[in-house]
Protein backbone atom coordinates (compact mmCIF):
# COMPACT_ATOMS: atom_id res chain seq x y z
CA UNK A 1 0.00 0.00 0.00
CA UNK A 2 1.42 3.53 -0.90
CA UNK A 3 1.32 6.33 1.88
CA UNK A 4 -1.62 8.64 1.34
CA UNK A 5 -1.03 12.00 2.71
CA UNK A 6 -3.53 13.72 4.62
CA UNK A 7 -6.06 15.47 1.81
CA UNK A 8 -5.97 19.38 1.47
CA UNK A 9 -8.74 21.31 1.58
CA UNK A 10 -9.84 22.92 -1.75
CA UNK A 11 -13.16 24.14 -0.61
CA UNK A 12 -13.05 27.43 -2.82
CA UNK A 13 -11.87 26.04 -6.39
CA UNK A 14 -14.83 23.49 -6.26
CA UNK A 15 -17.89 25.43 -5.14
CA UNK A 16 -20.13 26.05 -8.33
CA UNK A 17 -21.09 29.94 -7.16
CA UNK A 18 -24.57 31.15 -6.95
CA UNK A 19 -26.68 31.19 -10.35
CA UNK A 20 -29.35 33.34 -11.29
CA UNK A 21 -32.74 32.50 -10.07
CA UNK A 22 -35.33 31.66 -12.55
CA UNK A 23 -37.96 34.29 -11.21
CA UNK A 24 -40.94 32.35 -12.26
CA UNK A 25 -40.60 30.61 -9.24
CA UNK A 26 -40.57 31.39 -4.93
CA UNK A 27 -37.13 30.62 -3.99
CA UNK A 28 -36.24 26.81 -4.04
CA UNK A 29 -39.97 26.48 -5.81
CA UNK A 30 -42.41 26.04 -2.50
CA UNK A 31 -44.23 28.90 -1.21
CA UNK A 32 -43.55 30.29 1.91
CA UNK A 33 -46.23 28.62 3.94
CA UNK A 34 -45.44 25.12 2.63
CA UNK A 35 -42.26 25.62 3.48
CA UNK A 36 -43.39 26.84 6.86
CA UNK A 37 -45.72 23.76 7.44
CA UNK A 38 -42.71 21.61 6.57
CA UNK A 39 -40.51 23.51 9.15
CA UNK A 40 -43.03 22.87 11.96
CA UNK A 41 -42.51 18.98 10.81
CA UNK A 42 -39.29 18.68 10.78
CA UNK A 43 -39.05 20.68 14.36
CA UNK A 44 -40.84 18.17 16.04
CA UNK A 45 -39.29 15.39 14.06
CA UNK A 46 -35.86 16.64 16.06
CA UNK A 47 -37.33 16.93 18.85
CA UNK A 48 -38.52 13.30 18.83
CA UNK A 49 -35.91 11.42 17.47
CA UNK A 50 -37.09 8.91 15.08
CA UNK A 51 -40.79 9.18 15.26
CA UNK A 52 -42.17 9.56 12.01
CA UNK A 53 -44.04 13.10 11.70
CA UNK A 54 -46.87 13.44 9.09
CA UNK A 55 -46.79 15.98 6.89
CA UNK A 56 -49.00 17.52 4.08
CA UNK A 57 -46.90 16.77 1.10
CA UNK A 58 -46.79 18.80 -2.03
CA UNK A 59 -46.88 17.69 -5.53
CA UNK A 60 -43.63 18.45 -6.55
CA UNK A 61 -42.64 18.92 -10.65
CA UNK A 62 -40.75 15.01 -10.46
CA UNK A 63 -42.04 11.71 -9.71
CA UNK A 64 -41.99 10.16 -6.12
CA UNK A 65 -39.16 7.23 -6.79
CA UNK A 66 -37.10 10.90 -7.63
CA UNK A 67 -36.94 11.85 -3.89
CA UNK A 68 -39.62 14.24 -3.29
CA UNK A 69 -39.84 14.11 0.32
CA UNK A 70 -35.76 14.58 0.58
CA UNK A 71 -36.67 17.45 -2.25
CA UNK A 72 -39.67 18.88 -0.14
CA UNK A 73 -37.04 19.13 3.38
CA UNK A 74 -34.38 20.40 1.18
CA UNK A 75 -36.20 23.19 -0.09
CA UNK A 76 -37.71 23.74 3.09
CA UNK A 77 -34.51 24.44 4.75
CA UNK A 78 -32.19 26.15 2.54
CA UNK A 79 -30.94 30.06 2.70
CA UNK A 80 -29.16 31.66 -0.38
CA UNK A 81 -26.24 31.54 1.53
CA UNK A 82 -26.26 27.41 1.81
CA UNK A 83 -23.94 25.18 -0.52
CA UNK A 84 -25.95 22.22 -1.81
CA UNK A 85 -24.82 18.69 -2.65
CA UNK A 86 -26.71 15.93 -4.25
CA UNK A 87 -25.97 12.24 -3.96
CA UNK A 88 -27.47 8.98 -5.65
CA UNK A 89 -25.72 5.86 -4.56
CA UNK A 90 -22.48 8.34 -3.51
CA UNK A 91 -22.21 10.02 -6.83
CA UNK A 92 -22.72 13.69 -7.84
CA UNK A 93 -23.32 12.71 -11.51
CA UNK A 94 -26.53 10.74 -11.55
CA UNK A 95 -29.33 11.60 -13.74
CA UNK A 96 -31.15 11.79 -10.16
CA UNK A 97 -28.12 13.67 -8.65
CA UNK A 98 -27.96 15.85 -11.76
CA UNK A 99 -31.54 16.66 -12.09
CA UNK A 100 -32.46 17.29 -8.46
CA UNK A 101 -28.96 19.56 -8.06
CA UNK A 102 -29.99 22.10 -11.64
CA UNK A 103 -33.67 22.08 -9.94
CA UNK A 104 -32.49 24.01 -7.06
CA UNK A 105 -30.02 26.08 -8.69
CA UNK A 106 -32.51 27.20 -11.08
CA UNK A 107 -35.11 27.56 -8.22
CA UNK A 108 -33.22 29.03 -5.34
CA UNK A 109 -29.97 30.34 -7.25
CA UNK A 110 -27.99 29.14 -4.56
CA UNK A 111 -24.12 27.48 -4.84
CA UNK A 112 -23.33 23.79 -5.19
CA UNK A 113 -20.46 21.50 -4.65
CA UNK A 114 -19.75 18.20 -5.49
CA UNK A 115 -17.25 17.92 -2.45
CA UNK A 116 -18.62 16.61 1.02
CA UNK A 117 -16.78 19.03 3.33
CA UNK A 118 -17.88 22.18 0.99
CA UNK A 119 -21.35 21.92 1.47
CA UNK A 120 -23.99 22.69 4.01
CA UNK A 121 -26.62 20.82 2.82
CA UNK A 122 -26.31 17.42 1.41
CA UNK A 123 -29.73 15.29 -0.13
CA UNK A 124 -28.69 12.24 -0.35
CA UNK A 125 -30.35 8.85 -2.20
CA UNK A 126 -28.85 5.39 -0.60
CA UNK A 127 -25.87 6.58 0.93
CA UNK A 128 -23.91 8.17 3.65
CA UNK A 129 -20.55 10.23 2.68
CA UNK A 130 -17.51 8.61 3.35
CA UNK A 131 -16.04 11.75 4.75
CA UNK A 132 -17.04 12.73 8.49
CA UNK A 133 -19.74 14.90 8.59
CA UNK A 134 -19.60 17.79 10.86
CA UNK A 135 -21.39 20.40 13.04
CA UNK A 136 -23.66 22.74 11.15
CA UNK A 137 -24.01 20.38 7.94
CA UNK A 138 -27.42 19.01 7.39
CA UNK A 139 -27.95 15.61 5.60
CA UNK A 140 -31.49 15.14 3.81
CA UNK A 141 -31.94 11.08 2.86
CA UNK A 142 -34.80 10.33 0.43
CA UNK A 143 -36.82 7.88 2.01
CA UNK A 144 -39.14 4.95 -0.07
CA UNK A 145 -40.52 3.28 2.69
CA UNK A 146 -40.62 5.22 5.71
CA UNK A 147 -42.14 2.59 8.43
CA UNK A 148 -39.71 -0.30 9.48
CA UNK A 149 -42.87 -2.56 10.57
CA UNK A 150 -44.42 -2.47 7.36
CA UNK A 151 -43.45 -5.67 6.14
CA UNK A 152 -45.00 -7.72 8.26
CA UNK A 153 -47.77 -5.70 9.98
CA UNK A 154 -49.56 -3.68 7.18
CA UNK A 155 -51.94 -2.45 9.32
CA UNK A 156 -51.01 1.67 10.47
CA UNK A 157 -53.12 1.64 13.45
CA UNK A 158 -51.13 -1.38 14.42
CA UNK A 159 -47.91 -0.26 13.74
CA UNK A 160 -48.62 3.32 15.48
CA UNK A 161 -49.29 1.70 18.22
CA UNK A 162 -46.38 -0.69 18.11
CA UNK A 163 -43.51 2.23 17.93
CA UNK A 164 -45.76 4.45 20.64
CA UNK A 165 -45.45 1.39 22.95
CA UNK A 166 -42.22 0.08 22.32
CA UNK A 167 -43.27 -2.84 21.34
CA UNK A 168 -40.80 -4.24 18.46
CA UNK A 169 -41.02 -7.79 19.04
CA UNK A 170 -41.78 -7.83 15.36
CA UNK A 171 -38.20 -6.19 14.22
CA UNK A 172 -36.62 -8.97 15.51
CA UNK A 173 -38.89 -11.66 13.54
CA UNK A 174 -37.54 -10.02 10.94
CA UNK A 175 -33.89 -10.75 11.82
CA UNK A 176 -34.33 -14.30 13.42
CA UNK A 177 -36.50 -14.66 9.22
CA UNK A 178 -32.85 -13.88 7.99
CA UNK A 179 -30.77 -16.13 9.97
CA UNK A 180 -33.04 -19.03 10.13
CA UNK A 181 -33.18 -18.92 6.24
CA UNK A 182 -29.64 -17.23 5.70
CA UNK A 183 -27.17 -18.53 8.78
CA UNK A 184 -26.46 -14.79 9.06
CA UNK A 185 -28.71 -11.65 9.07
CA UNK A 186 -29.05 -11.10 5.72
CA UNK A 187 -30.24 -7.44 5.49
CA UNK A 188 -28.15 -5.19 4.14
CA UNK A 189 -29.75 -2.23 3.19
CA UNK A 190 -32.63 -0.41 4.60
CA UNK A 191 -30.89 -2.32 8.06
CA UNK A 192 -33.02 -0.69 11.02
CA UNK A 193 -32.03 0.91 13.77
CA UNK A 194 -33.19 2.10 17.06
CA UNK A 195 -32.83 5.82 18.13
CA UNK A 196 -32.15 6.91 21.45
CA UNK A 197 -33.45 3.88 22.99
CA UNK A 198 -37.24 4.56 21.77
CA UNK A 199 -37.72 4.38 18.00
CA UNK A 200 -37.21 1.72 15.97
CA UNK A 201 -36.36 3.81 12.65
CA UNK A 202 -35.69 2.80 8.92
CA UNK A 203 -32.45 4.72 8.01
CA UNK A 204 -33.42 4.41 4.41
CA UNK A 205 -32.10 1.86 1.71
CA UNK A 206 -28.30 2.73 2.54
CA UNK A 207 -26.29 -0.16 3.25
CA UNK A 208 -25.89 -0.64 6.69
CA UNK A 209 -21.87 -0.36 6.11
CA UNK A 210 -23.67 3.29 6.66
CA UNK A 211 -25.14 2.61 9.82
CA UNK A 212 -22.18 3.33 12.20
CA UNK A 213 -21.86 6.75 10.61
CA UNK A 214 -25.53 8.07 11.95
CA UNK A 215 -24.72 7.28 15.30
CA UNK A 216 -22.98 10.22 17.05
CA UNK A 217 -23.09 12.24 13.95
CA UNK A 218 -22.23 15.97 14.42
CA UNK A 219 -24.44 17.01 11.44
CA UNK A 220 -28.45 16.88 11.62
CA UNK A 221 -29.92 14.03 9.94
CA UNK A 222 -33.60 14.42 8.54
CA UNK A 223 -35.65 11.96 6.05
CA UNK A 224 -38.15 13.09 4.39
CA UNK A 225 -40.91 10.61 2.56
CA UNK A 226 -42.85 11.74 -0.64
CA UNK A 227 -45.33 9.11 -1.21
CA UNK A 228 -46.24 8.15 2.57
CA UNK A 229 -45.66 11.86 3.64
CA UNK A 230 -43.46 11.52 6.75
CA UNK A 231 -40.74 13.17 8.20
CA UNK A 232 -38.51 12.26 10.61
CA UNK A 233 -34.88 13.01 12.21
CA UNK A 234 -31.51 12.24 13.68
CA UNK A 235 -30.38 15.72 15.59
CA UNK A 236 -26.53 15.66 15.99
CA UNK A 237 -24.92 13.47 18.81
CA UNK A 238 -27.71 11.11 19.09
CA UNK A 239 -27.46 7.65 20.03
CA UNK A 240 -28.50 5.14 16.79
CA UNK A 241 -27.89 1.08 17.56
CA UNK A 242 -28.44 -1.08 14.96
CA UNK A 243 -30.65 -4.11 15.50
CA UNK A 244 -29.29 -7.51 15.94
CA UNK A 245 -28.97 -10.95 18.00
CA UNK A 246 -26.48 -11.14 21.10
CA UNK A 247 -25.11 -14.35 18.82
CA UNK A 248 -25.38 -12.81 15.72
CA UNK A 249 -23.55 -9.36 16.57
CA UNK A 250 -24.29 -6.29 13.89
CA UNK A 251 -21.15 -6.29 11.08
CA UNK A 252 -21.01 -4.14 8.60
CA UNK A 253 -19.72 -5.04 4.92
CA UNK A 254 -16.24 -5.86 4.49
CA UNK A 255 -13.83 -6.56 0.76
CA UNK A 256 -10.94 -8.60 0.67
CA UNK A 257 -9.36 -5.92 -1.12
CA UNK A 258 -9.17 -1.90 -1.42
CA UNK A 259 -10.64 0.45 -3.45
CA UNK A 260 -8.95 0.07 -7.04
CA UNK A 261 -8.81 3.75 -8.00
CA UNK A 262 -7.73 5.63 -5.01
CA UNK A 263 -6.68 2.32 -1.91
CA UNK A 264 -9.21 3.57 0.16
CA UNK A 265 -9.57 0.37 2.94
CA UNK A 266 -12.07 2.12 4.63
CA UNK A 267 -14.99 3.03 1.99
CA UNK A 268 -17.69 1.18 0.73
CA UNK A 269 -16.85 -0.13 -2.57
CA UNK A 270 -19.33 -1.27 -5.91
CA UNK A 271 -18.20 -3.60 -8.43
CA UNK A 272 -18.34 -1.66 -11.69
CA UNK A 273 -17.86 -3.07 -15.27
CA UNK A 274 -14.78 -1.23 -16.78
CA UNK A 275 -14.63 -2.17 -20.66
CA UNK A 276 -16.82 -3.92 -23.10
CA UNK A 277 -14.77 -7.07 -22.19
CA UNK A 278 -16.81 -6.93 -18.53
CA UNK A 279 -13.33 -6.40 -16.70
CA UNK A 280 -14.83 -5.93 -13.24
CA UNK A 281 -13.54 -3.38 -10.84
CA UNK A 282 -14.22 -2.60 -7.09
CA UNK A 283 -14.19 1.35 -6.79
CA UNK A 284 -15.37 3.58 -4.46
CA UNK A 285 -19.42 4.34 -4.48
CA UNK A 286 -18.54 7.66 -3.13
CA UNK A 287 -17.26 9.26 -6.10
CA UNK A 288 -16.23 12.54 -4.14
CA UNK A 289 -14.51 10.72 -1.55
CA UNK A 290 -12.30 8.63 -4.38
CA UNK A 291 -11.04 11.42 -6.99
CA UNK A 292 -10.41 14.06 -4.00
CA UNK A 293 -8.27 11.14 -2.57
CA UNK A 294 -6.92 10.20 -5.99
CA UNK A 295 -6.07 13.74 -6.74
CA UNK A 296 -4.48 14.02 -3.58
CA UNK A 297 -2.21 10.98 -4.40
CA UNK A 298 -1.20 12.41 -7.91
CA UNK B 1 -56.10 -18.46 47.44
CA UNK B 2 -59.49 -17.91 48.45
CA UNK B 3 -59.46 -14.86 45.48
CA UNK B 4 -61.12 -15.34 41.95
CA UNK B 5 -58.18 -14.96 39.27
CA UNK B 6 -60.46 -12.90 37.04
CA UNK B 7 -63.70 -11.22 37.93
CA UNK B 8 -66.34 -10.10 35.56
CA UNK B 9 -68.96 -7.73 36.80
CA UNK B 10 -71.98 -6.37 35.12
CA UNK B 11 -70.19 -6.45 31.31
CA UNK B 12 -72.24 -5.52 28.73
CA UNK B 13 -71.69 -4.97 24.82
CA UNK B 14 -73.94 -3.81 21.89
CA UNK B 15 -73.02 -3.66 18.48
CA UNK B 16 -75.74 -0.73 16.98
CA UNK B 17 -79.51 -2.59 18.17
CA UNK B 18 -78.23 -5.97 18.89
CA UNK B 19 -77.26 -6.53 22.33
CA UNK B 20 -74.02 -9.12 21.97
CA UNK B 21 -73.62 -9.27 25.57
CA UNK B 22 -76.25 -8.13 28.53
CA UNK B 23 -75.32 -7.42 32.25
CA UNK B 24 -73.14 -10.44 32.22
CA UNK B 25 -71.08 -11.26 35.77
CA UNK B 26 -68.76 -14.34 36.77
CA UNK B 27 -65.77 -15.45 38.18
CA UNK B 28 -63.21 -17.68 37.46
CA UNK B 29 -61.00 -19.56 40.01
CA UNK B 30 -56.99 -20.20 40.07
CA UNK B 31 -56.88 -23.63 38.11
CA UNK B 32 -60.28 -23.50 36.74
CA UNK B 33 -61.36 -24.20 33.33
CA UNK B 34 -64.61 -22.52 32.54
CA UNK B 35 -66.58 -23.27 29.22
CA UNK B 36 -69.03 -20.90 27.52
CA UNK B 37 -71.67 -22.55 25.41
CA UNK B 38 -74.36 -21.33 23.39
CA UNK B 39 -75.33 -21.47 20.08
CA UNK B 40 -74.34 -19.52 16.92
CA UNK B 41 -75.05 -15.88 17.45
CA UNK B 42 -75.64 -15.75 21.34
CA UNK B 43 -72.85 -13.36 22.52
CA UNK B 44 -69.89 -16.06 23.11
CA UNK B 45 -66.92 -14.73 20.92
CA UNK B 46 -68.55 -10.90 21.74
CA UNK B 47 -67.79 -11.96 25.57
CA UNK B 48 -64.26 -13.50 25.41
CA UNK B 49 -62.79 -10.92 23.50
CA UNK B 50 -64.51 -8.32 25.57
CA UNK B 51 -62.51 -9.88 28.91
CA UNK B 52 -59.05 -10.57 27.14
CA UNK B 53 -59.21 -7.14 26.21
CA UNK B 54 -59.46 -7.36 22.17
CA UNK B 55 -62.21 -5.55 22.72
CA UNK B 56 -64.10 -2.68 24.99
CA UNK B 57 -67.19 -3.64 26.23
CA UNK B 58 -69.39 -0.59 26.92
CA UNK B 59 -69.28 -1.38 30.34
CA UNK B 60 -67.62 -3.64 32.70
CA UNK B 61 -65.72 -4.22 35.72
CA UNK B 62 -62.81 -6.59 35.33
CA UNK B 63 -60.34 -7.45 37.54
CA UNK B 64 -57.08 -10.02 37.21
CA UNK B 65 -55.20 -11.40 40.41
CA UNK B 66 -51.80 -10.95 38.42
CA UNK B 67 -48.55 -12.70 39.49
CA UNK B 68 -47.18 -11.60 42.98
CA UNK B 69 -51.54 -11.33 44.25
CA UNK B 70 -51.60 -7.90 42.23
CA UNK B 71 -55.27 -7.48 41.49
CA UNK B 72 -55.45 -5.35 38.47
CA UNK B 73 -58.60 -3.14 37.13
CA UNK B 74 -58.32 -4.93 33.42
CA UNK B 75 -61.08 -2.19 32.83
CA UNK B 76 -59.16 0.82 33.35
CA UNK B 77 -55.63 -0.52 32.16
CA UNK B 78 -53.96 1.72 30.05
CA UNK B 79 -53.13 -0.07 26.76
CA UNK B 80 -49.22 -0.76 27.35
CA UNK B 81 -49.36 -2.34 29.98
CA UNK B 82 -52.44 -4.08 28.86
CA UNK B 83 -50.69 -5.41 25.76
CA UNK B 84 -47.91 -6.81 28.11
CA UNK B 85 -50.54 -8.75 30.08
CA UNK B 86 -51.65 -9.97 26.72
CA UNK B 87 -48.44 -11.28 26.01
CA UNK B 88 -46.65 -12.43 29.24
CA UNK B 89 -49.51 -13.88 31.60
CA UNK B 90 -52.14 -14.54 28.79
CA UNK B 91 -52.87 -16.43 25.94
CA UNK B 92 -55.75 -16.18 23.69
CA UNK B 93 -56.10 -18.95 20.71
CA UNK B 94 -58.13 -18.07 17.62
CA UNK B 95 -60.69 -19.83 16.14
CA UNK B 96 -59.41 -19.54 13.04
CA UNK B 97 -55.41 -19.95 13.03
CA UNK B 98 -54.65 -17.23 10.16
CA UNK B 99 -56.00 -14.95 12.87
CA UNK B 100 -53.82 -15.95 15.13
CA UNK B 101 -50.74 -16.99 13.56
CA UNK B 102 -48.06 -14.09 11.02
CA UNK B 103 -49.15 -16.71 7.93
CA UNK B 104 -46.09 -14.72 6.35
CA UNK B 105 -43.01 -15.79 8.48
CA UNK B 106 -41.45 -19.58 9.82
CA UNK B 107 -43.61 -21.65 12.56
CA UNK B 108 -40.00 -21.19 14.79
CA UNK B 109 -40.66 -17.02 14.16
CA UNK B 110 -44.23 -17.60 14.87
CA UNK B 111 -43.45 -19.24 18.25
CA UNK B 112 -40.48 -16.76 19.08
CA UNK B 113 -42.24 -13.24 18.55
CA UNK B 114 -43.16 -13.69 21.68
CA UNK B 115 -40.20 -14.48 23.35
CA UNK B 116 -38.32 -11.28 21.56
CA UNK B 117 -40.83 -9.27 22.05
CA UNK B 118 -40.35 -9.99 25.36
CA UNK B 119 -36.71 -8.68 25.42
CA UNK B 120 -35.30 -12.13 24.55
CA UNK B 121 -32.07 -11.73 22.19
CA UNK B 122 -30.19 -14.49 21.44
CA UNK B 123 -31.05 -16.47 18.56
CA UNK B 124 -30.22 -19.85 19.52
CA UNK B 125 -32.24 -19.62 22.60
CA UNK B 126 -35.08 -18.57 21.20
CA UNK B 127 -34.60 -21.54 18.58
CA UNK B 128 -34.58 -24.01 21.21
CA UNK B 129 -37.54 -22.73 22.51
CA UNK B 130 -39.24 -22.86 19.28
CA UNK B 131 -38.15 -26.26 19.34
CA UNK B 132 -39.43 -27.71 23.04
CA UNK B 133 -43.01 -26.18 21.99
CA UNK B 134 -43.46 -27.27 18.37
CA UNK B 135 -42.28 -31.17 20.24
CA UNK B 136 -44.71 -30.21 22.96
CA UNK B 137 -47.73 -29.29 20.57
CA UNK B 138 -46.58 -32.81 18.68
CA UNK B 139 -45.42 -30.79 15.47
CA UNK B 140 -41.96 -32.56 13.76
CA UNK B 141 -38.92 -30.56 15.19
CA UNK B 142 -38.12 -30.30 11.25
CA UNK B 143 -40.61 -28.22 10.17
CA UNK B 144 -39.66 -24.99 11.79
CA UNK B 145 -38.48 -23.16 9.39
CA UNK B 146 -41.57 -23.94 7.31
CA UNK B 147 -44.43 -21.37 6.84
CA UNK B 148 -47.57 -22.50 8.43
CA UNK B 149 -49.63 -22.16 5.27
CA UNK B 150 -47.60 -25.11 4.34
CA UNK B 151 -49.52 -26.61 7.83
CA UNK B 152 -52.42 -28.85 7.80
CA UNK B 153 -55.06 -26.88 9.56
CA UNK B 154 -54.66 -29.14 12.75
CA UNK B 155 -51.31 -28.25 12.58
CA UNK B 156 -51.85 -24.62 12.21
CA UNK B 157 -54.02 -24.97 15.36
CA UNK B 158 -51.48 -26.93 17.30
CA UNK B 159 -49.04 -23.96 16.04
CA UNK B 160 -51.20 -21.30 17.38
CA UNK B 161 -51.68 -22.96 20.95
CA UNK B 162 -47.73 -23.37 21.33
CA UNK B 163 -46.98 -19.47 19.58
CA UNK B 164 -49.39 -18.55 22.84
CA UNK B 165 -47.88 -21.15 26.06
CA UNK B 166 -43.95 -20.58 24.86
CA UNK B 167 -44.18 -17.15 27.80
CA UNK B 168 -45.88 -19.77 30.21
CA UNK B 169 -49.00 -17.61 30.62
CA UNK B 170 -51.26 -18.54 33.69
CA UNK B 171 -54.82 -18.02 31.70
CA UNK B 172 -55.96 -18.86 28.16
CA UNK B 173 -58.66 -17.87 26.37
CA UNK B 174 -59.69 -19.83 23.29
CA UNK B 175 -62.43 -19.84 21.01
CA UNK B 176 -63.44 -22.66 19.16
CA UNK B 177 -60.26 -23.72 19.39
CA UNK B 178 -61.68 -27.26 17.62
CA UNK B 179 -63.70 -25.01 15.24
CA UNK B 180 -63.02 -25.54 11.78
CA UNK B 181 -61.27 -29.30 12.13
CA UNK B 182 -62.51 -32.58 11.25
CA UNK B 183 -63.84 -34.78 14.09
CA UNK B 184 -60.60 -37.06 14.13
CA UNK B 185 -58.21 -33.88 14.68
CA UNK B 186 -60.44 -32.28 17.14
CA UNK B 187 -60.23 -35.42 19.30
CA UNK B 188 -56.44 -35.27 19.15
CA UNK B 189 -56.05 -31.73 19.72
CA UNK B 190 -58.54 -32.06 22.59
CA UNK B 191 -56.56 -34.31 24.13
CA UNK B 192 -53.14 -32.52 23.68
CA UNK B 193 -55.01 -29.71 24.99
CA UNK B 194 -56.28 -31.43 27.97
CA UNK B 195 -52.80 -32.32 28.69
CA UNK B 196 -51.15 -29.27 28.60
CA UNK B 197 -53.92 -27.31 30.55
CA UNK B 198 -53.15 -29.92 32.98
CA UNK B 199 -49.41 -29.73 32.97
CA UNK B 200 -48.91 -26.26 33.01
CA UNK B 201 -51.81 -25.70 35.28
CA UNK B 202 -53.44 -23.43 33.65
CA UNK B 203 -56.57 -21.69 33.81
CA UNK B 204 -58.75 -21.06 30.92
CA UNK B 205 -61.77 -19.82 29.28
CA UNK B 206 -63.28 -22.01 26.41
CA UNK B 207 -65.97 -20.41 24.25
CA UNK B 208 -67.35 -23.24 21.99
CA UNK B 209 -70.45 -24.52 20.63
CA UNK B 210 -70.02 -28.47 20.91
CA UNK B 211 -70.95 -29.33 24.30
CA UNK B 212 -68.25 -32.34 24.06
CA UNK B 213 -65.84 -29.93 23.67
CA UNK B 214 -67.34 -28.12 27.10
CA UNK B 215 -67.84 -31.71 28.83
CA UNK B 216 -64.42 -32.67 28.20
CA UNK B 217 -62.36 -30.16 29.08
CA UNK B 218 -64.63 -27.81 31.31
CA UNK B 219 -64.99 -27.70 35.23
CA UNK B 220 -67.89 -25.27 35.23
CA UNK B 221 -70.25 -24.25 32.50
CA UNK B 222 -71.91 -21.02 31.10
CA UNK B 223 -75.16 -21.19 28.90
CA UNK B 224 -75.58 -18.19 26.58
CA UNK B 225 -78.31 -17.21 24.65
CA UNK B 226 -79.10 -14.00 23.23
CA UNK B 227 -76.49 -11.90 24.93
CA UNK B 228 -77.42 -13.49 28.16
CA UNK B 229 -76.37 -16.21 30.84
CA UNK B 230 -78.67 -18.79 31.43
CA UNK B 231 -77.78 -21.00 33.25
CA UNK B 232 -74.23 -21.63 35.02
CA UNK B 233 -72.54 -24.57 37.22
CA UNK B 234 -70.57 -27.16 37.36
CA UNK B 235 -70.31 -29.05 34.12
CA UNK B 236 -71.40 -32.06 35.10
CA UNK B 237 -74.36 -30.83 36.94
CA UNK B 238 -75.46 -28.56 33.98
CA UNK B 239 -75.43 -31.52 31.31
CA UNK B 240 -76.90 -34.14 34.08
CA UNK B 241 -79.61 -31.92 35.15
CA UNK B 242 -80.08 -29.16 32.68
CA UNK B 243 -82.43 -26.26 34.50
CA UNK B 244 -83.64 -23.51 31.95
CA UNK B 245 -85.73 -24.99 28.78
CA UNK B 246 -83.25 -24.25 26.69
CA UNK B 247 -79.88 -25.65 27.81
CA UNK B 248 -82.67 -29.15 28.08
CA UNK B 249 -82.38 -28.80 24.26
CA UNK B 250 -79.29 -28.29 23.86
CA UNK B 251 -78.09 -30.87 25.99
CA UNK B 252 -80.33 -33.26 24.73
CA UNK B 253 -79.77 -32.45 21.10
CA UNK B 254 -75.75 -32.44 21.13
CA UNK B 255 -75.64 -35.72 23.40
CA UNK B 256 -77.59 -37.86 20.93
CA UNK B 257 -74.66 -37.82 18.65
N1 LIG C 1 -68.28 -6.53 15.00
C1 LIG C 1 -69.61 -6.71 15.06
N2 LIG C 1 -70.44 -5.81 14.49
C2 LIG C 1 -71.77 -5.97 14.55
N3 LIG C 1 -72.38 -6.99 15.14
C3 LIG C 1 -71.63 -7.94 15.72
C4 LIG C 1 -70.21 -7.84 15.71
N4 LIG C 1 -69.69 -8.92 16.36
C5 LIG C 1 -70.77 -9.63 16.77
N5 LIG C 1 -71.93 -9.06 16.39
C6 LIG C 1 -73.28 -9.55 16.69
O1 LIG C 1 -73.37 -9.81 18.08
C7 LIG C 1 -74.06 -11.00 18.33
C8 LIG C 1 -73.15 -11.98 19.06
O2 LIG C 1 -72.12 -12.41 18.19
P1 LIG C 1 -70.92 -13.31 18.65
O3 LIG C 1 -70.36 -12.77 19.90
O4 LIG C 1 -70.00 -13.49 17.51
O5 LIG C 1 -71.67 -14.69 18.97
P2 LIG C 1 -71.12 -16.18 19.02
O6 LIG C 1 -69.64 -16.14 19.18
O7 LIG C 1 -71.82 -16.77 20.18
O8 LIG C 1 -71.52 -16.81 17.74
C9 LIG C 1 -74.52 -11.51 16.97
O9 LIG C 1 -75.84 -11.06 16.76
C10 LIG C 1 -73.58 -10.88 16.01
O10 LIG C 1 -74.16 -10.71 14.77
MG1 LIG D 1 -68.12 -17.06 17.98
ZN1 LIG E 1 -11.69 5.00 -4.19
Amino acid sequence: MNEIPPKEPLIETIIEPATQIDPNYNFAYLNEQTKKMIRRALLKAVAIPGYQVPFAGREMPMPYGWGTGGVQITASILTPDDVLKVIDQGADDTTNAVSIRKFFQRTAGIATTLNTAAATVIQTRHRIPEQKLQEGQILVYQVPIPEPLRFLEPRETETRKMHAFEDYGLMHVKLYEDISQHGHIATTYAYPVMVENHYVMDPSPIPKFDNPKMNNNPALQLFGAGREKRIYAIPPYTKVVSLDFEDHPFEIQAWDQPCEICGAEDSFLDEVIMDDQGTRMFVCSDSDYCQSRSEVQS
Amino acid sequence: MNQPLFSVTNLSKKFGKTIACDDISFDLWPGEILGIVGESGSGKTTLLRSIAGLIKPDQATISYQGKNNKLLNIDQMDEPKLRHLQRTEWAFVHQHPRDGLRMNVSAGANIGERLMANGWRHYDDIRKEAIKWLEAVEIDAKRIDDLPRTFSGGMQQRLQIARNLVTNPRLIFMDEPTGGLDVSVQARLLDLLRGLVRDLGLSAIIVTHDLAVARLLSNRLMVMKDGQVIEHGLTDQVLEDPQAAYSQLLVSSILQV
